[in-house]
Formats: structure tokens, sequence, C-alpha cells
């Protein structure tokens, strides 16, 4: 017999860092398959790719950071950044583009920081916004939703389109996003932010066959399922309250203000919370907790913030969607966020760090 | 707005933040009774339990002392004694491995009981009686430093002079398994209670407040039916969350007020006793029974018993499981205290001490061992977990980054070290372990910055001080010069008062004593040429011959003429080195002269030794092929038996500096060393102090050596490396007098030179 | 004329300003260099010289002139790192290939002393205690561990042990820690 030597504590709670992610990565699955069902079996398709590259990548950094691979990668972080990634861009986007950024989203993104824990910004979203800003095109070519698709698509259409940009039966991926009278049709947002400059009023607007009920066709559904994944989440505890509630509290909070100013102008704050990507940016995106801030306080600030910059971008800025750059652009301030929002240790007077 | 005091009246409860709540697993040991052991074989009694100083040590190895009985004794206000657990024998005070987390050893009594149990008389105290003087002594001379946590001698903490508004018994035990403080108050809630009305004569405090976790239902329900009706003693439930009983979250939860940082309880009028503090201060007062024995809890699944005992003060862990039914894992790990902020021993032969609470021996199932430390994910978990509203992932980085200024900023020292954070943690980082080592580099950091003060003060004192006697000196100089300018005018003139007349015969009387001193000095000293001149005389005409009896048969002679002629001699021998280099034997016989009248005390040998080294010296310089010499000057100084250890210090001196000089001036003597220690070795009955000079003289030599080896052709290089294992063997095994840590010493001194030549060797 | 105008402006302002400046220079003037101040503050103070300079506050002198900053064996890398951020330039690694990575301090065999007092004139910072032809000794708690004691001894009698270690001074070092292995 033999002592071991530990240092205290010497019991810990079973709930490891490889199981939080998988948790995520479990929680994602309705999503992804609303997502499926509505926009095409080609998520799965742009799922598997960027898994593939994303593990890749990812083993072949650490061989060359000299860290034990299979360790690492069993940590499924770098699954869950591919997940976000992947359910992020266009079904139907060529199968170049999704490889590109998870590329990109693991090794510039992620290991040239210093790998886990150690980037500034969020992989998936740093990687989607490479990817809009090269590629504005093909990130941008989402189609109908599926009641509203000319074309049924089934599995082989997803391949070929997305390996060689043509269905099976040769319609080009414009082709595809047309509806009936032949105009290229645009996601609910980008449809909206499109009428509202050209004069139209929100009502006017919303009149169109891609809204659907609320907040476009599909895109309803499959901000619910996420907001679904997300109360699993809640509940296991993987990700904590503040962040969620903030993002959707603070869209919510400006778009409900923006719409009681000029309704016309301006979509109803459901509209926001079920459009886009709002839902899984307030659950799955906004609390990786490794970009995210890690005060009590801090996280509801970051979270407000990012809900109040995906208002106005998404009001009035360039792109249609607007929680990449909300997220990127508050994943900066967090180290500021931090250094001020430091609670009040016990039996200090002051708050924070002085 | 009710007052704190009416709402502390009315029951309210308060919370702090974070917190945790690991299994408890208190079930399997808060329904039996706590049990006795028999009285092990060896109690390990360390001499200091406690934070502060260790008594001074009463006892000597083999006396007997009876139960009771105190083995040290308090001699400062930081100190508390320790107690014979039973009667017994002093083994031993010896170090043995601490009940600390380093194991380092400390001093320990070794007391083997004689199983008579016998008692001291004992001197039981009514607390209504006497004063709180009386009381105050009592609890320090019965050994008694808290019993919950850090062991922080009970008789300050007690001894106030603020008003205390709350005195708060701990009795909450928040970590898991450990059921020590419960069970006692099960079985002895009378008896607390007891202690704690002493307490509160000594500190008068307008209330008392128990906390008790939630989860102990029936300790609770026992302290209130032994409260009974006494006014102003609250028992307050806390609600069952680690860690509720540390110090500052339990003042938090009953009071709703916070310790400042830096500051103690007392500061905001209150003091927190250990329930089982409580305990042992009734049995002191109540039965003067000292601080001998306490409740640990036994658990962990490899245990056929898990239970609490009644263990003695000093009982090996080891005797504490084995009497639980131990079952060992390949690889086991042994835990004193809980499993939060418990530590792991490497040597279960360490005691149980007055700190010891729980000792868990659980299976690798039970509680898994923390696997890889995997990357932070700044999930923020342990923000949420920790009770001092740390953000322990910042502390983490700045750790790991020994950023002192950042952990200060970020309240380190805040830090309870209670483990929730690495609980949480889902990378499975052992954040407190940092935390642990960034304080202590810390401490260190602080420690050596006093020291570099402290060095800086000495270093400019002594520059000041050494200025200062430069001064001195110069001006004693100019006083001198002027004084002597004084006086020769004084003299030139017609002396002017009686003392100046006084002055000037004073000082001519000395004048003319003085020539008088030289005139004899003078002759004596054409006396001995004469004597000396014969004596070389002698020697050239038979030049290998030692003439060393030549000068020592003048044993009649007083032992100042001895030295004169041997002063003369070494002039002489100079002279002489100089003008016929073949000289070779000089210096020896002269030591030996020195050395062989045994009446000449040892100053005068430290003259001759002197005088021996500086002739030495110089006809080394002179004469580059005389080898032998060092070697016979050596031997006869070690031979007589006679000449005091400081003499053979000083010859022995005196030969390494010679050997030292001569190694310097000639490279080629290689044999040296080896005889050397031949001949220091060889003297049977040198005592083991000689043995180490004569070690040390070799070594000094082989140091020489090495350093001419460096210089010198490979050929001779490589014989001296093979003469100097050579003459290794000899050292530790010809003396048998010679003890065997001398004879290691010489060893590793040995081993040591053999290394140096081999590293120096150009090969 | 708009000319004169000018330059009665720019002149009036130059008086101001130089007014003010001369006022700054005065009322906020700083008495000593505490940059000799500060590094000195920085440096362990063991006043070894093997900096090349007699003592810690030379050498802080030197360092304020622009000498390099790694020059202080007993200092390590801690030292060179603030010395770094407080004069803005790269850490270097230290100068000399030896860093005494733990801390020692003389121990002076006293058996085979000889009472010299040379170490005593070594000791910069009068932590050998011993008169001449008696026995000497290091107090410890004093010594900085600079070495100066052990060259000139010349019987070769101080070694320069390490401090042993203490339950106080611990630093967490787990690994250290021997494991008994027991026949079960």
């Amino acid at each position: 017999m033999s002592f071991k030597i530990a240092s205290s504590p010497h019991q810990h709670i079973q709930k490891t860092t490889a199981q939080l992610m998988k948790l995520v990565a479990v929680a994602a699955v309705p999503g992804i398959a609303v997502q499926a069902y509505f926009f095409g079996y080609g998520v799965l398709i742009q799922l598997l790719l960027a898994i593939i590259t994303a593990l890749l990548c990812e083993a072949a950094v650490l061989a060359l950071r000299g860290k034990k691979v299979k360790v690492k990668l069993l940590d499924h972080s770098a699954l869950v950044t591919a997940l976000l990634l992947a359910v992020a861009i266009p079904s139907y986007a060529p199968w170049w583009l999704v490889v590109i950024g998870t590329a990109f989203a693991i090794i510039v993104v992620k290991q040239l920081y210093g790998g886990l824990g150690n980037n500034l910004f969020n992989p998936a979203m740093a990687a989607y916004v490479l990817l809009l800003v090269s590629f504005p095109l093909p990130m941008t070519s989402w189609l109908p939703a599926a009641p509203l698709q000319q074309q049924s698509l089934g599995p082989a259409d997803a391949v070929c389109t997305i390996f060689t940009n043509f269905s099976c039966s040769g319609y080009s991926i414009s082709q595809l996003r047309q509806d009936a009278d032949g105009i290229s049709m645009a996601t609910p947002l980008d449809t909206l932010k499109t009428d509202l400059s050209q004069g139209y009023t929100t009502e006017e607007s919303m009149k169109k066959p891609v809204f659907g009920w609320l907040s476009g066709e599909g895109w309803f559904w499959v901000n619910l399922a996420y907001l679904a994944g997300g109360l699993f989440l809640l509940q296991q505890k993987v990700i904590q309250w503040r962040i969620p509630v903030a993002v959707l509290g603070s869209l919510f909070g400006f778009s409900f203000i923006a719409w009681l100013i000029s309704p016309d102008t301006n979509a109803s704050p459901l509209f926001q919370l079920f459009s886009g990507a709002t839902m899984l940016a307030a659950f799955f995106i906004a609390t990786d907790p490794v970009s995210a801030s890690t005060t009590e306080k801090g996280r509801l600030v970051f979270g407000a913030l990012i809900g109040g910059l995906a208002f106005v971008i998404r009001s009035y800025g360039g792109y249609p969607d607007a929680f990449a750059f909300a997220v990127m652009l508050a994943n900066m301030t967090v180290p500021l966020i931090d250094y001020y929002t430091q609670p009040r240790t016990y039996g200090h007077k002051s708050k924070g760090a002085r | 707005m009710p007052t704190l005091f009416q709402q502390i009246q009315a029951g309210k409860v308060w919370d702090f933040h974070g917190g945790i709540h690991p299994p408890s697993r208190k079930e399997r040991t808060n329904q039996k009774p706590v049990a006795l052991l028999d009285i092990p074989d060896r109690l390990y009694i360390p001499l200091r339990q406690h934070i502060g100083v260790a008594g001074k040590v009463l006892v000597k190895v083999g006396d007997r002392v009876l139960k009771g009985q105190a083995l040290t004794q308090a001699d400062n206000a930081m100190a508390v004694p320790v107690h014979a657990p039973t009667s017994g024998m002093v083994l031993a005070i010896e170090l043995h491995t601490s009940t600390h987390p380093s194991s380092l050893a400390e001093p320990t009594l070794v007391l083997a009981p004689d199983g008579m149990d016998e008692w001291r008389p004992r001197k039981p105290l009514d607390p209504e009686q006497v004063d709180i003087y009386t009381l105050l002594e009592r609890i320090q001379e019965s050994g008694i430093s808290g019993m919950g946590g850090a062991g922080f001698p009970t008789h300050i903490k007690v001894n106030v002079k603020q008003p205390v508004d709350y005195l708060i018994i701990n009795a909450v035990e928040c970590e898991p398994y450990i059921t020590a403080d419960d069970m006692l108050m099960q079985e002895r809630a009378s008896d607390i209670i007891a202690g704690i009305e002493i307490l509160v004569k000594l500190l008068s405090p307008k209330a008392v407040l128990i906390g008790i976790e939630d989860d102990k239902p029936i300790a609770a329900a026992s302290l209130k039916a032994a409260i009974g009706q006494r006014d102003n003693y609250f028992v307050r439930e806390v609600p069952t969350k680690y860690p509720s009983g540390g110090e500052k979250q339990l003042i938090q939860l009953l009071t709703n007020k916070e310790v400042p940082a830096g500051r103690r309880p007392l500061d905001i009028g209150i003091v927190m006793q250990n329930v089982g503090t409580a305990f042992a201060i009734a049995q002191a007062v109540l039965d003067d029974i000292p601080l001998i024995h306490r409740v640990v809890t036994v658990a962990g699944e490899t245990l056929a018993q898990q239970q609490n005992v009644l263990a003695l003060i000093g009982t090996p862990i080891s005797d504490l499981l084995n009497a639980c039914g131990f079952q060992a894992e390949p690889q086991q790990r042994i835990i004193v205290g809980g499993p939060m902020m418990g530590f792991a021993i490497a040597d279960w032969s360490v005691p149980v001490v007055k700190t010891t609470n729980c000792v868990l021996a659980p299976t690798e199932n039970e509680l898994g061992a923390a696997s890889e430390e995997m990357d932070c994910i700044r999930c923020g978990a342990c923000a949420d977990a920790c009770p001092a509203s740390l953000l322990p992932q910042q502390l983490l980085w700045y750790s790991k980054a020994h950023d002192q200024d950042k952990l200060a900023e970020y309240n380190l020292s805040d830090c309870i070290e209670c483990g929730a954070c690495a609980y949480v943690c889902p990378s499975e980082i052992p954040l407190v372990h940092y935390y642990r080592v960034a304080k202590a580099e810390i401490r260190e950091t602080q420690r050596e910055a006093l020291k570099a003060e402290q060095a800086k003060a000495r270093f400019d004192a002594r520059t000041e001080r050494l200025e200062r006697e430069k001064q001195e000196r110069l001006e004693r100089n100019q006083q001198l010069a002027a004084q002597r300018v004084a006086q020769q005018q004084a003299s030139g003139q017609a002396s002017q008062s009686a003392a100046a007349v006084q002055q000037a015969l004073a000082r001519t009387q000395q004048q003319s004593d003085q020539p008088l001193d030289k005139a004899q000095i003078i002759a004596e000293r054409e006396r001995k040429k004469a004597e000396a001149l014969a004596y070389q005389q002698q020697k050239q005409q038979a030049q290998t011959a030692t003439p060393a009896e030549n000068t020592a048969p003048g044993t009649a002679e007083d032992p100042r003429k001895a030295a004169i002629a041997a002063a003369l001699a070494r002039a002489k021998a100079k002279k002489q080195a100089e003008a016929q280099p073949e000289a070779i034997e000089q210096p020896a016989p002269a030591e030996t002269a020195a050395s062989d009248t045994p009446d000449m005390d040892a100053k005068k040998a430290a003259v001759a030794a002197a005088i021996a080294r500086a002739k030495a010296k110089k006809q080394a310089e002179a004469q580059p092929e005389a080898i032998e010499q060092p070697a016979p000057a050596e031997t006869a100084a070690s031979d007589i038996p006679d000449v005091n250890a400081k003499k053979a210090a000083v010859a022995a001196a005196i030969a390494r500096a010679k050997a030292k000089k001569q190694a310097e001036a000639q490279p080629e003597a290689v044999e040296q060393p080896a005889p050397a220690e031949t001949a220091s070795s060889d003297t049977a009955d040198m005592d083991a102090k000689k043995a180490a000079v004569a070690a040390a003289i070799a070594r000094a030599k082989a140091k020489k050596l090495a350093e001419q080896a460096e210089a010198q052709q490979q050929t001779e290089v490589k014989a001296t490396t093979q003469q100097a294992p050579s003459a290794e063997p000899q050292e530790p095994v010809a003396p048998p007098e010679q003890d065997a840590k001398k004879a290691a010493i010489a060893a590793a001194i040995a081993r040591a030179k053999a290394k140096k030549q081999q590293n120096s060797e150009p090969l | 004329m708009s000319i004169i105008t000018a330059l009665w402006a720019l002149g009036i302002l130059a008086l101001v300003f130089g007014a003010a400046l001369g006022y700054a220079a005065i009322r906020f003037k700083v008495d000593a260099d505490p940059l000799v101040e500060q590094i000195d503050e920085i440096l362990p103070q063991t006043q070894c010289g093997q900096c090349g300079y007699p003592g810690c506050r030379p050498y802080a002198e030197a360092i304020a002139n622009g000498d390099d900053i790694n020059k202080c064996p007993p200092g390590g890398d801690t030292t060179i790192k603030k010395l770094a951020d407080l004069m803005g330039v790269e850490a270097k690694p230290l100068d000399a290939a030896q860093t005494p990575a733990i801390k020692r301090v003389a121990y002076i065999r006293e058996d085979e002393c000889i009472g010299c007092t040379k170490c005593i004139q070594a000791c910069p910072v009068d932590a050998i205690v011993g008169a001449s032809k008696q026995m000497h000794t290091v107090i410890i708690d004093e010594c900085t561990g600079c070495d100066l004691c052990v060259e000139p001894c010349p019987v070769d009698c101080i070694d320069m042990v390490p401090l042993a270690s203490s339950i106080e001074r611990w630093k967490w070092d787990l690994n250290a820690i021997p494991v008994k292995v027991l026949e079960s």
C-alpha cells in the first residue's frame, strides 16, 4: 500500500468541461432538427463538414503545439464551435464556405490565441463575420422555408448543391431561391430591411408570404426550438440565466421603445425575439463562457450590450442579421466589463478592485 | 424597523454569497455512539499543536509521567502546553512527521503508556467562586486551543478588553463526513452548555448564538434541552450549505455582519468558539481534565466500522484506522480533516492532534481523485460558489503569472481556502492549491522585503561604523601626533608646573626604561643566536637527521626563552633557506620542538606555529623542491596525545595554510595529501575533533591541488586522481574512536574532493 | 501694425507660459532622484557585490545611469522583471550562468574555525559574530547568503547551506513530500 498525496478539496462535482460541452450539443439538437425540416438537409451536411474540419484542425494544431491531442479533443469544445457555425450559415452554401469558416475559427480565433479558455472572441461568430464580409452573396443566400420552396429538395439535392452549386436537377442557388413569381426570396429580416428602405411600412411589408406567422415562415419554429434547448441548458445549470435574460430583455426593451415611437418603421418586439438567430445567440452563442463576462453583474451588462447592439445593427446597419457583430463587439468589451463589475469582496467596503 | 438584536431574537437567519452542497454522508456516523479506543502502544505528542510557539519542555527522556501531567510549560502568551494523555514513560523527544500538509518533521514527545492510566492530582474549580484570571489561567494551563480549525490559543481569544455583543458557538460542522461535534452535542450537551457558561462569565456578551446546521436535529434538540430556561441563549438552525461553518460565513448568517478585511471578529463585537472548545473548557475547569483527548470521526468506505472515537491526543492515525477495520486500497488516500479542507498524509504514523476532527480513508469510487487539470474556460462557476465573493478565475490567472500586485488587488488574502471553487470547477483545476502556493509566495516575498530592509539597515550601519572608525583612527593619530609635538615642545621648554614636571619625569623614566629592556632583549638574543648557531652547525653536519630534540631538551628553560629561541631559529632558518635551498627538514623540527614541550601553554604553541607557518611560507617560495614538509609536521602535531585539542587545531590550521601556500608554489607536489591523510588517520588515540580537523586539512589541500591540476599536464592529473581515491578508504576505517558521523563527513569530503578533481580534469 | 500686435501677443504669451512653467518647476520640484530609490527598493539588499558594485545602492545608481539590469544573481528573474518594468526595458536573462535557486545561508563549521575574523570583515551586513582567536558563528536570520565570507576563510570552514524548510515557510510543494510505501 502506498499513500497518495492530493490537494484539497478531495471531492469534486462530477460535471466536467467535456460533459458541459456535450450537453450544449444535445440541447442544440431540437433546433437543428427544426432547421433541417424547414431549410433542408443541407444543414446536416454543413454540420458534418464543419465537425470534420474542426476536429482535424484542432488535432493538427494541438499536435503542433505539443499538447495531449486526445485529452484536449475530448473536451468537445471544437465540436460546439463547429456546430454553432454550421447552423449559422445558409443550408445550401457551397462546401468550401463552411470549411474555410471552421478552419479560421479553430486555427486563428481559438488556437492562435492560446487554445480553449484564452480566446478573446467567440470562434464561431468571428468566423461567421469573416465569411459574411468576405463572401456576402453565398452567406446571405438563404432558401425560403420549405413550405415556400418551389422545388422540394432531397438529401441528394443537398449534397449536389453544396458541392457543385447546382441541385441534381440543375438548378442554381439563385434559381432555388425564387418564388412562384420568379422573384428571389430573402430572409424575413432581409426583406423587412429592404422594404423599409423602399418606403413601405412594417405592416405592408409583413404581408409578404415570407413572414408567415409572427416572425417568418419557419424561422419562428426554429427560434422556438432553440429556446427549448436553451431552457434545457438552464435547467441543467450548464448556463446561468443572466446572459440570455439580458440579451432578450434588452433586445425586447429597445425594440419595444422603437416600436412604440414608430410602429410603421420598426418591427414588433416579438418579431425581433423570434426572427433570425435571436434565440440561438441568446442561449448558445452569447453564453459561451470563454468569451463572455464572468462576473454576475458583468454578465447582465454583457448580455444587455449584445441585445442593444443587435437591435441597432438590425435596424440601422447594413447587414440583415446582427448577432455575430453584436457578440464580437461585446466580446471586445469583456475585460473592461469584468474589471468594473467586480463583486464586493466579503469584508471590503468598496466594490471591485482598488 | 427592528434593530439587529431584535431581528436576531426573532430568529432571523441571513445568507451568504455562494456556497455549495456536496453530499454530506454524515448519516454513516452520526447515529453511533462515540467509541473508546484501547490505549495505543505509543503516543506521539507534538510539542506545538496550535498557532503560536511551543512551550518549554518540562520532562526528560526516561521520566515517568502521570495522566494529565503537563509536558511543556507555557512560557509566553502565545504558548499553550501539551499534556500526557495517559501515564507512562517518556521514550524520546525527537523529530516526528507532523500532522500538517507538509509532512515535515517537528519536535515530538514519544510516550510509552504503562497501561495504568494513573491520574495526577486534580483540582476542579468552581467557576462561580473564582475570578476570571484564574479561569483564564486554567484554560491556558489546560492546553486549550481552538478545536475547530486553526488551533488558535483560546485563552487569548477569550481574554478581551472590548465589549462583546455576541458569543457565537460554532456547531455548524459543515464539512461532509464529519460528525465529531454532532456526536459530542448529542452525548454531552449539558457539559457544552457548562463550558459556554464559563465563556459567558469571561466575555459577558449580550447574547449567545449557537449556530447549527439543520441536518443535525438531534443535536439541536439536546442543546435546546440543556439550555433550558437560560436567557439570551439562542440555538439558530442554519440551512445546510458548505461552508456555513466558516467563521466569517457563520457571523454573516447569524448577525448579517461582515468582519472587515484584515480585522478580527472581536472588532465588530463578536467572539466565536467551537462547541468542542466549549466542551474542553468545561472539562478543564470543572473536572481539571486538560486537553488530552478529543472526538474524531473515522470514516470512509475502506473501513469496516465508520464511527466517532474518543482518541487520546498523540494516537497515531494508523491505530485509529486499524481499530476501525481498515482495508487499504493500493493507492490509498488518507485524509486528515474533511474532504473539502483536509489534507492527505504521506505517513500514517502521524498523530491525532488538538485540531484533528476527522480521519478519512475513502475508496477511489467514493471520493474520486481529481482527474487531469484542463484549461480554464472562464465559466465563472467558481465565482458563483465563492463565499467570499472573490473572482477565483482571475486569481488563478494571476497566481499562474505570479503577479502579486494583481493578486492583492483581487483580494487573494480574503480567500478562506474552503475549496468551493475547486469543487465546482468543470476543468478540475486545483484552484485552492494555486492560491495556497501564491499565498506562501507572497508571505515569502514579504519576509524577504523585510529582510532586505534589515540587511540594508545593517549594511548602512556597518558602512557608517567603518567610516566612523576610520575617522576616529585618523583623529587619534592626529591627536597623538599633536601630543608628541606638544610634549617635545614642553620638554624643550622649562617645566612650568609640577604636573608637567611629573609628566616629563615619567616620560623620561619610560624612555630610560625602554633602552634597558632593549638591552636585555639584545643580550638574550645574542645568547640565543649563539645557541642557534651551534644548533645550525650540528644540523649542517647531519642534514637528513631530525634534530628536533636539540632544542627540545631545554625543558627546564622557561617557556619564554623557548619561544624566543624558536623565533631565533626561525630568523636563521629563513636566512639559511634563502642561502641554501637544499635545507629541507628545517621547519618540521621547529614545529616538533614547539609542540614537544608539554608545559608550554597554548598561546606559546600558537606563536610558535605562526612562526613555523611564516617560515614555511618563505621556504616554500624559496625552494620549490621541498616536498615532504607538511606531512611530518602534521604527524608530529597529532602524535602527541597530551597536546590539547586547541593546539592540534592550531597546528592543523598552520599545516593547512602551509599546504595551501606550498601547493601554490610547487605544482609538482602531487603526493602530499595521501601521506598527510595516512598520518592523520593512523593515530589511533586521536580524538574525533582532530580527525575532523585533519579531514579539513586534507580537503584544503585537495582543493588547492585540484586547482593546480587544471594547470598541469594530463598525466600528472591522472596520477592525482588515482591517488585521491586511494586515500579515501583509510580515513573512515583507521581511527576506531572516530564516531560514525565524522566518518560520514570525512567520506563525503573525500567524495567531494574526488568529484572536484574529476571535474577539473581537462580530459 | 498687425505684425506688431502679433509680436506683442506672442511675447506676452511666452512670458505667461514661461512664468507658469517656472512656477511649476519650483512648486513641484522633485527633490532627489527617486529612480535610484525605486531601483534600490527592488534590489534584494544582499550587498553581495556580485554585480561588480560595492553594494546594492551603488548598483541602483549604476542602473539609473544606464547599466544593465541583469547583474543581480540573488534577485534572480523576479528582480530583473521588476527592474525591466520600472525602467521600461526588455527583461534580459541573468548575466551570471548560475542562479541560486534555493535560498542559502552561510554556516561556519565551528570545530574548524580558527578565529581569524576575516569573514567578519567580509560580511557586508555584520551577520557574523566572534572575536579574534575565538570561534565565529553566523546569525542565520541576518545572513543574506551573499557568499562573500566563503572565499576569505583561510581554512574553508564556511559552507553555504540551503535554508532548512519549516512548517511556517512551507510553499505547498506537495510533490516534494516523500510518500511512504508500506507492506499491506
